[in-house]
């Protein structure tokens, strides 16, 4: 069994919008960058949801549920998608094979708690990672995990356990990969960026609720403000580390994906020329910054420097204003005359 | 965030990999940087890591009290709660329950001992004693 034709391994910030890039890349279509699949994805997203926790602390998300950005992204270019889910490992494997032996390069959700690569600090149960399976080579796959500087190998065990992760989103060994079903030209991708931009204000700006979208953001400040006395200095603390850590993940440049988005508005830009689009870019950097500030705010807490109700007001203050930042540059979005 | 202010604070994953990040450079424009890591991250991660460090100590002292069973400690140093063991074990959630107390624990089979070991990566002689895994 060989490798999927001439796959290249691009680095990218985040796993999924990785994975999307790459494998779009990997069927011809050589102009997908990661700023634009995010955007085209529509992955720009917050939600606090108050009663689940996670690792004890609170859910919070700075981007849509799994595999929605890959989905969006292929639906607004018109790519057909194969999407698989299995019971069995066996079936998971030889499905896998298979598509390897047909020259295609794979995406496979993972959970990172087993993934041999990871240094052990970050290998906690979270089961939303994305890598590529692009060749096999004896009882070693070939593995680009975006994320990661260069590819690397997993052995046929080490992928079926990570395939197989347990505990909320179980992967079930999903593997997905795009199909091609006409040609992608710059109209397609311009078609494609109106579409996302569109969906994105949507369910950041008109979408109803107080949990997710710009609502989500005002309401988790509130919310804050309240920790101190609800759960008490070193509880909220942990609560606030947990904030950070969602909104870092890995390889967000702390603005919580604000600055990607930023990048794909420029991107955008260069498809539309429409000033609107580089103000909007200009907003969300100011956001992303914002996101930054209140990062350095929630250390102060959780490291013990801070501790006091105004300092809680103050983190939750960061939160409100950057609700105020991010609804101004949707505003511009919402706006914007499409020809 | 200008491409000169991408935090560059060593980290456990700066190690293994740098981080892409998107930054603006001096005309405004986006371009990629990559990082080793930030601070305000690392601190955020340590804090995690001393939770679950407090969680398994008082695993520890409830094994030593007769109030739970070593499976405790393995579970808490897996990270994993009840939800995430039965997923790896196959068991049910009351038979975890059972298992987690030090009678119920002592009547596990060689093979059910077996199956929480592999989820461990450990032995089953060191799933009973905790040799090895006292520090």
């Amino acid at each position: 069994m060989g490798m999927s034709n001439d796959f290249k391994h691009i680095q990218a910030a985040h796993c999924e919008t990785g994975v999307t890039t790459n494998l779009l890349r990997g069927i011809g279509i050589d102009k997908m960058t990661e700023p634009l699949a995010f955007g085209i994805g529509s992955g720009l997203f917050f939600a606090y949801i108050p009663l689940l926790k996670i690792n004890n602390g609170p859910a919070i998300a700075f981007r849509t549920l799994p595999g929605h950005i890959f989905s969006k992204t292929c639906d607004s270019l018109g790519v057909n998608i194969v999407r698989k889910k299995f019971r069995s490992k066996e079936d998971a494997q030889k499905a896998l094979d298979k598509s390897l032996t047909d020259g295609y390069a794979v995406g496979c959700q993972v959970g990172v708690y087993y993934l041999p690569y990871f240094p052990k600090q970050y290998r906690f149960h979270f089961n939303a990672h994305n890598l590529i399976v692009y060749g096999k080579e004896a009882d070693k796959y070939l593995i680009s995990d975006p994320i990661m500087e260069t590819v690397t190998t997993l052995t046929t065990y080490e992928l079926e356990r990570v395939r197989f992760a347990k505990g909320a989103l179980a992967p079930k060994g999903q593997l997905y990969y795009p199909v091609k079903k006409h040609i992608v030209n710059d109209e397609t991708i311009k078609d494609a960026i109106k579409t996302g931009i569109k969906r994105n204000v949507f369910s950041m700006l008109t979408f109803p609720g107080f949990i997710s979208g710009l609502h989500g953001i005002k309401y988790t400040g509130n919310r804050i403000k309240k920790w101190r006395d609800k759960l008490g200095l070193e509880k909220a603390g942990l609560y606030l580390a947990q904030l950070v850590r969602m909104q870092e993940e890995i390889g967000t440049g702390g603005g919580g994906f604000r600055y990607m988005y930023a990048a794909f508005l420029q991107e955008a830009n260069a498809y539309h020329n429409n000033g609107q689009l580089l103000q909007a870019s200009e907003t969300f950097t100011n956001a992303g910054d914002l996101w930054r500030t209140a990062a350095v705010q929630a250390a102060g807490i959780y490291k013990g420097r801070l501790g006091s109700q105004a300092d809680f007001n103050v983190m939750g203050d960061y939160l409100l204003e950057i609700a105020e930042v991010e609804k101004y540059a949707f505003e511009i979005l919402s706006k914007i005359k499409w020809h | 965030m200008k491409k000169e202010d991408v935090p560059q604070d060593m980290s456990a994953l700066g190690k293994v990999t740098k981080e892409v990040c998107y930054a603006t450079d001096r005309s405004g424009k986006y371009v990629t940087e990559l990082s080793k890591g930030w601070d305000i991250k690392i601190t955020a991660l340590d804090t995690a890591w001393q939770d679950i460090e407090k969680r398994i100590a008082a695993a520890k002292e409830k094994i030593v009290n007769n109030e739970a069973s070593p499976l405790l400690f393995f579970m808490e140093k897996g990270l994993m709660d009840i939800n995430i063991l039965a997923g790896y074990t196959g068991f049910w959630k009351w038979q975890i329950k059972r298992h987690l107390t030090p009678k119920g624990f002592k009547k596990l089979t060689d093979k059910k001992l077996k199956r929480y070991a592999e989820v461990f990566d450990i032995t089953p002689a060191e799933l009973k004693n905790m040799n090895g895994h006292e520090q």
